[in-house]
């Protein structure tokens, strides 16, 4: 498995909630460490598309594609911080 | 589906390969007429998608290796085991389609108003968003100094090499080729170290701002030793590519 970040993931993130996020802060739900989405641990070439927190490694979203849905699991965010798009 | 008249929501559209060229033996650039491209920022990037005729399709994401304001281009390296790149390098030809959906990034983005110094460091085709931001540079008239340290493999795998290699006010250019140097090779021979980059690096005191893409090894190396020589955290942006 590669590690990408979280840069690998801009335009599906963009494609589920309509913007950028790859600028947005996020806070680990399990180590409350605060990174940039842009930063955190990404894996593709799994199932689903997988982001973890760089600074625990705790899954912070799961983002899997089935039958053209997109279903995520954001349990791994307890709060996530995107500017206002202009 | 609904949402293609939705601000902000990235929508799939067909580009036209425009022109192709080689810059090394194993990277291409390919140019695109892109109908409805909202325009981008350097250091962005697009992704594309292949479709078979049995539906299964594959995504990748491409860094722009243009300005803002410039032809959209992307750069595509060959990997020998890709599932996408080989057709983007060896089958696609100028006239054909293509399906992508862009731009993406509003982290690893320089516009002029960001201001510098600018550390760029790049390894591989990692250069290609860093030469999107030293045209954008030079498209704004930026006078903002900058160092880019650039390592490859080989000299033949340089890209970009001859508009590297022009003479431009304020950006130097440091190189280090790894596997194999060209006779009379005055630049650096060995993988980007703590050493190197002290020796390259703008000082913190500049107050810096670095961009550091490429294969994840070499991004994660790098911006830690950037931060070891005082670069705050928030002050190295950095793009993963994967591989090794």
């Amino acid at each position: 498995m590669v590690a990408l970040d979280g840069n690998a993931i801009g335009g599906l993130l963009q494609e589920v909630f309509g913007t950028d996020l790859t600028d947005a802060q996020a806070t680990c739900s399990t180590c409350g460490a605060i990174g940039l989405v842009a930063q955190a641990v990404v894996y593709l070439d799994g199932p689903g598309n997988v982001v973890r927190c760089r600074n625990c490694s705790a899954m912070l979203m799961v983002i899997t594609r089935i039958r053209g849905m997109n279903c995520v699991d954001l349990s791994g965010i307890s709060a996530l911080v995107a500017s206002q798009p202009s | 589906m609904e949402g293609t008249a939705v601000p902000g929501r990235l929508t799939w559209q067909v580009a036209t390969v425009t022109a192709a060229r080689w810059e090394t033996p194993s990277v291409r650039t390919i140019e695109l007429d892109v109908p409805s491209w909202p325009g981008h920022r350097a250091g962005q990037h697009l992704d594309v998608k292949l479709t078979a005729e049995d539906g299964y399709s594959a995504e990748r994401s491409y860094s722009i290796a243009s300005a803002a304001a410039e032809q959209v281009a992307i750069a595509v390296e060959r990997l020998d085991d890709g599932e996408v790149s080989p057709y983007l390098t060896d089958g696609l030809d100028v006239g054909d389609e293509l399906e992508l959906r862009g731009p993406v990034g509003g982290y690893f983005v320089w516009e002029k108003g960001d201001g510098g110094p600018l550390m760029l460091v790049g390894g591989g085709s990692g250069i290609v968003p860093l030469r999107a931001i030293l045209r954008e540079r030079e498209r704004t008239g930026s006078d903002v100094p900058v160092r880019l340290l650039y390592s490859a493999r080989t000299y033949a795998d340089l890209i970009y090499r001859d508009e590297l290699a022009a003479h431009r006010d304020g950006v130097e250019v440091f190189y280090s080729l790894t596997r194999e140097q060209p006779a009379g090779w005055a630049g650096y021979t060995r993988r980007v170290d703590p050493g190197l980059l002290a020796e390259t690096a703008w000082p913190e005191g500049r107050n810096p701002l670095a961009f550091v893409c490429g294969p994840t090894s070499f991004v994660e190396a790098v911006a830690a030793e950037l931060v070891a020589l005082g670069y705050p955290s928030g002050r190295v942006k950095t793009e993963r590519f994967g591989g090794t």
